[in-house]
C-alpha cells in the first residue's frame, strides 16, 4: 500500500464558497480532475495541508453558447468537450482528443489543462530521484540542470488545449474575492517555468470563451513519443482565412517549446499573398526566432525545433489547400 | 483527516470512513479487499488500475476515493455473471488476450466501458479505447482480437 497523502480535502458547493476557502487557505492546491496534481503529489512535488476539490461546483461544468461567444466551464472534462459539437465546428479543439488517454480524458478538465504545471525531466521524477540529483531550481534546489548557468527555470509548458484556444482568440474568466474579469488567454502565462501562471493567490479560472463567429479554418498537430498518454514534444495550432488564393488572416500557436504557450499573429509579410514555399519559410523563421526548446525532455531540443517547423508547415498547407473560407 | 464516504461499489451502496488523501486504488484494494484492480505505474500512464465510474473508464491511481463520492464504481470483480465469466472475459480467455494477467483487469474494464457505449466498435475504435492501457506480454494483437470477438459482430 502506498502511504496516503496527508491533507484535508474541502468540497465547496459553489464558487462563492470556493473563493472564500481559497482566501482562508492561501496555500491550498486546487483539485479538478486530479490527473496532473495527484501523480505530482505522490512524487513529493508539493505537500499542501489543504486541497480544495472543485468537482462539486456545477456552474463550472457547462458549455453555453450565445450569439457572441461559446463559453466552456473550466470544469468541463476533455471527454465532455469531445462529446459536444465544438471540435467539429472549431477543429483546433480536436486537440482535446490528443491529450493523454481516454480514461484520463474522462476526468481531466479544460481548466486543469490550461493550468497544467510545467514539466521537465529533472522535475517530474520521484522524490529519491530528484534528491539523488541534488533537486532542481523548480523544487527544493537552486540549480536548473537544463541550463546550469542560467538564472531561471526552463520547465516546459505542455498543455495541448492552450495553443488551440489561443488561435481561436480565447479569453478566460478569472474570479476572486473582489469579483471577476475576462482577460485574453495569452495573459494567463509567464515565460518562467517556476511561475508560469499569472493567476494571483485567490484567483480561480472558471471559464474560457471564444467568438461564436470564428470561421477561420483551424487545426492542431502534435509530436510525441507515444501515440496516447503522452505530453507533446511539440504541438502547433493554426487558424487561417483564405480568400481566393490569398491568406488574409493567420494565427499560429506553439506548445511544448517554452515555459509558456506562444501565439504568433504578426505575419504581415505573408498576409495578402498566396501560400508558397517562401511564405512557409518566412512563417517558420518568425516562429523559430521565438521558440526555445531546451533539454527538458529526453529528446533533444533541436529535434523539437524541427518538429515545430514541420508541423506548422504541414498544418498551414493542409488548411490552405482546403480552399477559400 | 478522515471523512465519511458514501458510494456504490459493484452495485452495493455503502459508507466508509476514508482518509481524505486516499487514492481510489488503495481504498479498493486495501480497505475493500478488491485486489483485482492492479496498481502498475502509479502515475496514470499504464491503465492497469482502470475501473468504471458511472459506467466510464477512470484511472483509480490518479483519482482520490473522495472524488467519486455518490458515484458508482465497478471493478473487475463485478464483471463475472452468476459465477461465470462474462462474454468479454471468456473471449480474453479463448483468444489468448491474457498472458501474465497483470494488465488484464484494466484492459477488460476499459473494453467494458467501450462496449457499453458502443456495442459494435470497429478495430480503430477498440485501439483508441485501449490506447491508454499497456501490456508487456501479448503485443496487443490478441487483446484487440479478444475485444473484437466480444462485439455483436464478433
Amino acid at each position: 500500500m502506498s502511504a496516503p497523502l496527508e491533507f484535508t480535502l474541502l468540497h465547496p458547493a459553489n464558487l462563492t464558497e470556493a473563493v472564500k476557502q481559497m482566501q482562508a487557505h492561501p496555500n491550498a492546491r486546487l483539485l479538478a480532475g486530479g490527473t496532473d496534481l495527484v501523480p505530482n503529489l505522490r512524487r513529493g512535488i508539493g505537500a499542501p495541508d489543504t486541497v480544495i476539490a472543485l468537482g462539486g461546483i456545477d456552474t463550472l461544468n457547462s458549455i453555453t453558447e450565445t450569439a457572441s461567444h461559446v463559453e466552456i466551464g473550466a470544469g468541463v472534462t476533455l471527454a465532455g468537450l469531445l462529446a459536444s459539437n465544438l471540435p467539429t465546428r472549431f477543429p483546433a479543439l480536436q486537440a482535446a482528443a490528443e491529450i493523454a488517454s481516454p480514461s484520463i480524458r474522462q476526468a481531466a478538465t479544460i481548466g486543469g489543462n490550461l493550468c497544467l504545471d510545467t514539466r521537465c525531466r529533472f522535475y517530474n521524477q520521484s522524490q529519491w530521484w530528484r534528491k539523488a540529483n541534488q533537486f532542481c531550481l523548480k523544487l527544493d534546489g537552486d540549480t536548473c540542470h537544463v541550463a546550469p548557468k542560467g538564472k531561471r527555470c526552463h520547465a516546459t509548458f505542455s498543455g495541448d488545449l492552450a495553443p488551440a484556444l489561443l488561435v481561436l482568440g480565447a479569453e478566460i474568466r478569472v474570479e476572486n474575492a473582489q469579483g471577476g474579469r475576462w482577460q485574453p488567454l495569452a495573459q494567463l502565462y509567464n515565460e518562467d517555468g517556476l511561475d508560469h501562471l499569472t493567476l494571483a493567490k485567490g484567483d480561480l479560472l472558471v471559464a474560457v470563451r471564444f467568438p461564436t463567429s470564428e470561421t477561420r479554418r483551424s487545426g492542431y498537430l502534435k509530436s510525441r513519443v507515444r501515440r496516447a498518454g503522452d505530453f507533446p514534444l511539440a504541438g502547433v495550432a493554426v487558424a487561417l482565412t483564405r480568400t481566393g488564393d490569398k491568406i488574409t488572416d493567420l494565427r499560429v500557436a506553439a506548445t511544448g517549446t517554452n515555459s509558456a504557450p506562444l501565439l504568433f499573429d504578426d505575419f504581415a509579410d505573408v498576409i495578402g499573398q498566396p501560400l508558397s514555399d517562401a511564405a512557409l519559410t518566412q512563417i517558420n523563421k518568425r516562429i523559430g526566432q521565438a521558440i526555445k526548446p531546451m533539454r527538458t525532455t529526453n529528446q533533444p531540443g533541436l529535434y523539437r525545433r524541427q518538429m515545430v517547423a514541420a508541423l506548422s508547415k504541414r498544418l498551414i498547407s493542409t488548411l490552405y489547400e482546403q480552399g477559400a473560407n | 483527516m478522515t471523512s465519511r464516504l458514501t458510494l456504490t461499489i459493484n452495485n452495493r451502496t455503502q459508507q466508509h470512513l476514508v482518509a481524505d488523501g486516499t487514492l481510489l486504488v488503495d481504498f479498493l484494494r486495501d480497505q475493500m479487499g478488491l485486489t483485482g484492480t492492479k496498481q502498475g505505474c502509479d502515475g496514470g500512464e499504464c491503465g492497469a488500475c482502470t475501473v468504471l465510474v458511472d459506467g466510464k473508464p477512470r484511472l483509480s491511481c490518479v483519482t482520490l476515493a473522495h472524488s467519486v463520492a455518490g458515484q458508482s464504481v465497478e471493478t473487475i470483480e463485478s464483471v463475472a455473471e452468476n459465477g461465470r465469466l462474462s462474454r468479454l472475459q471468456a473471449m480474453f480467455h479463448e483468444r489468448l488476450g491474457t498472458q501474465c494477467g497483470f494488465c488484464t483487469p484494466g484492459m477488460i474494464m476499459a473494453a467494458e466501458g467501450l462496449l457499453r457505449a458502443n456495442p459494435n466498435p470497429d478495430q480503430a475504435q477498440i485501439k483508441t479505447a485501449l490506447s491508454g492501457n499497456l501490456c508487456r506480454c501479448t503485443g496487443y494483437v490478441k487483446i484487440i482480437e479478444s475485444v473484437e470477438a466480444a462485439t455483436n459482430h464478433g
